[in-house]
């Protein structure tokens, strides 16, 4: 074995080119593959990274319109969830975790001083909502359980509003005005989505006794559940849930426009139908990507063998066997693809590392943003496999036509390129 | 490699102890060739030789002689087992060589002839001491003893300043006695030599004959194929080769 190596690092030697031609179309397509399926990577990285805090199990509830005449009602009756429909949540459904609710309070003013946000969204919310909406704190505190059992007179801040009002002074413990009743500062959130509207929050249960005269309602319930991870499981759920309502408000179980649920993992499942689907194609351009490196790698296995017959034909006449010809070349061909494919993997490697280095390290404006890229790299044993296929593409290569060459009759050989 | 060692030396002993009686002295003629035939079918058959018969003893120089599209480089690739023959044996030192496959064909050139060519045939990438030792590298042997034998052979040319220079350095003179020293390395039974002058001047080609004398006083049996009457009368025997017959042979007697 040390003798065939020494063989043909003679000949590797001695044609530097044709070396170099073969190693270069092994390690681009290495190369290529490797910065391809990295960079799907971090596409995929950086826009998942957006679902972050969002929970992605989350289901939301809003109340329709009847759209069927049921035990005694007429249609078109307003299906109101309340209170009373998150104790039921919380009580009847196992796989219900966290249950947030929101009070949309609208055409509200908030002042502080002489400057005043006319407009705004007041939101009623309770703890869960944080998780669930994706809030992120700058200052101060979220609202928390105790807000809501004793009604405080509280309020979170968005960014915006706080600008507005405060001009970047710290606002926690300020009082504003919401129509004229005192509510206190306890803090300032952002959310990763952005929105146009500046929504403030306030604990759920002051909102309905000071803005909706005490009534139970909520416009919306949202809340995480567990144990769920297949669609049949999630229709199940929905089914039970949707009856379980129907139920308690008498709407028929089949009447789709009184109770609305959103699913959020549906969202969630299409953002990832996407992905697969580039990740897909992503792997087909790769794939053809190997496969033009292995068309070069064939291509120039055939010109060598050609370009090398009479030499082949020497060697047999001084006696050399025909097995050992196809042996001189495969195992040439076989250091030639690994050598230069593990270059061209490393170089890969290295490349998606140091772009993955510059994005880091990147300065960030100190908020959330959305992210298009994140974490460009890839599986080692990845980039492992495609070499091995490269090798051993360049295995069957080198065979056809070494095959060829060896079983030329010697003599035919020594006239060859004469 | 171990087994076609084997198989030759048991053939060699089945041959010399078991031949009929007209065959027994068989191991003295180093070459006999029984009626040999060969049409090469390339569109038209081309029936190139018409029953050869030719017997060659060991420690002959002998040349073949002949026209172009006589037949001559036709038997020298038989007699070197390059090419095979349609009908007939061919004997090579009291073996049979018949029908070999090409791992065979390669063992049996490799142990048993030397071969030196008309435009010299050495490997343009591997330098002169390289090219030299090729035969033993198909023997397996070690790199550092092919190498210590190669410059021995290259010394008792007059090459050792040259071994580890590129053939595209040498001038043809240079090539050809390289090209003999790779022939005789391996210690072969014949001599092969295809116009072994036709490429070089008359000097050279005086230098060449030369040396493949001095081979021959060794006891190496040379066949050499020419066109040139000069290079032929130097050898014993002149064999004239006329469509694809042996049309005359001369003895000569120096």
């Amino acid at each position: 074995m040390r003798e065939l190596l020494l063989e043909i690092w003679t000949s590797i030697r001695k044609n530097k080119l044709r070396t170099f031609l073969t190693g270069f179309s092994v390690a681009w397509g290495i190369f290529m593959l490797v910065i391809l399926l990295g960079s799907g990577n971090g596409l995929k990285n950086g826009v998942m990274s957006n679902f972050g805090n969002q929970a992605v199990n989350t289901i939301i509830l809003q109340g329709g319109l009847t759209s069927t005449p049921y035990a005694g009602y007429d249609k078109w009756r307003h299906i109101e969830l309340g209170n009373r429909d998150m104790e039921l949540l919380h009580n009847e459904f196992p796989e219900v975790d966290q249950i947030a609710a929101n009070v949309w309070l609208n055409e509200i003013t908030i002042s502080y001083g002489r400057e005043y946000l006319t407009n705004t969204s007041i939101v009623g919310i309770t703890p869960a909502n944080v998780e669930m909406e994706g809030q992120v704190l700058l200052t101060g505190r979220f609202i928390n359980e105790t807000d809501l059992a004793q009604q405080r007179k509280v309020i979170l801040l968005d960014k915006s509003a706080s600008e507005v009002l405060f001009f970047g002074a710290d606002p926690v413990g300020k009082a504003v005005k919401l129509n004229n009743i005192s509510f206190t500062v306890i803090g300032v959130y952002d959310r990763i989505q952005k929105s146009y509207n500046s929504t403030c929050n306030i604990p759920l249960s002051t909102a309905q006794l000071i803005f909706k005269a005490n009534s139970p309602y909520v416009d919306r319930i949202v809340f995480s559940v567990n144990e769920i991870t297949t669609d049949q499981q999630m229709e199940t759920f929905e089914k039970r849930l949707r009856n379980r309502l129907a139920a308690e408000h008498k709407f028929s179980p089949t009447d789709e426009s009184a109770l609305w649920i959103f699913n959020r993992m549906e969202n969630y499942k299409d953002t990832m139908f996407i992905f697969n689907g580039i990740s897909i194609f992503i792997w087909i351009i790769g794939l053809g990507t190997l496969l033009a490196g292995v068309v070069g790698v064939s291509n120039i296995m055939l010109v060598t063998v050609q370009e090398r017959t009479f030499e082949f034909g020497i060697r047999k006449a001084l006696g050399a066997k025909p097995s050992s010809v196809i042996r001189l070349i495969l195992t040439e061909s076989v250091l030639i693809t690994a050598a230069f494919g593990y270059i061209g993997m490393v170089l890969g490697v290295f490349t998606m590392e140091l772009v993955n280095k510059i994005l880091s390290s990147m300065p960030t404006t100190g908020e959330h943003q959305f992210n298009m890229f994140l974490n460009p790299t890839l599986n080692l044993s990845v980039a492992v496999s495609a070499t091995i296929v490269l090798v051993i593409a360049g295995l069957i290569a080198g065979y056809v036509p070494a095959r060829r060459a060896a079983q030329l009759k010697t003599i035919d050989a020594l006239r060859y390129n004469k | 490699m171990i087994f076609d060692k084997y198989f030759l030396f048991f053939t060699n002993i089945v041959y010399t102890f078991t031949l009929p009686n007209q065959n027994r002295g068989i191991a003295q003629r180093m070459i006999v060739l029984e009626n040999i035939n060969k049409t090469y079918y390339n569109g038209a058959p081309l029936h190139v030789l018409k029953g050869i018969n030719l017997e060659i003893h060991r420690g002959e120089l002998v040349s073949i002689m002949g026209a172009s599209g006589s037949g001559k480089s036709t038997l020298l690739n038989i007699l070197g087992i390059l090419d095979d023959y349609d009908s007939g044996s061919y004997y090579l030192n009291g073996q049979l060589i018949r029908h070999l496959s090409e791992t065979q064909a390669a063992a049996a050139r490799n142990k048993m002839i030397g071969y030196i060519f008309q435009s010299f045939n050495l490997i343009n990438y591997k330098n002169a001491l390289e090219n030299v030792a090729l035969p033993l590298y198909y023997q397996g042997v070690s790199r550092r003893k092919r190498n210590a034998e190669a410059l021995e052979y290259l010394d008792r040319l007059g090459l050792r300043d040259w071994a580890h220079h590129m053939p595209n350095e040498m001038s043809g003179g240079q090539k050809q006695r390289v090209a003999i020293a790779r022939a005789l390395i391996n210690k072969p039974q014949i001599i092969l030599a295809d116009e072994p002058t036709g490429a070089l001047d008359s000097v050279t080609s005086q230098e060449v004959m030369d040396l493949l004398r001095q081979v021959n006083n060794t006891g190496m049996t040379i066949v050499c194929v020419t066109h040139e009457r000069s290079i032929a009368e130097q050898t014993d025997k002149i064999i004239h080769i006329k469509d694809g017959i042996i049309s005359s042979t001369e003895t000569l007697t120096l």
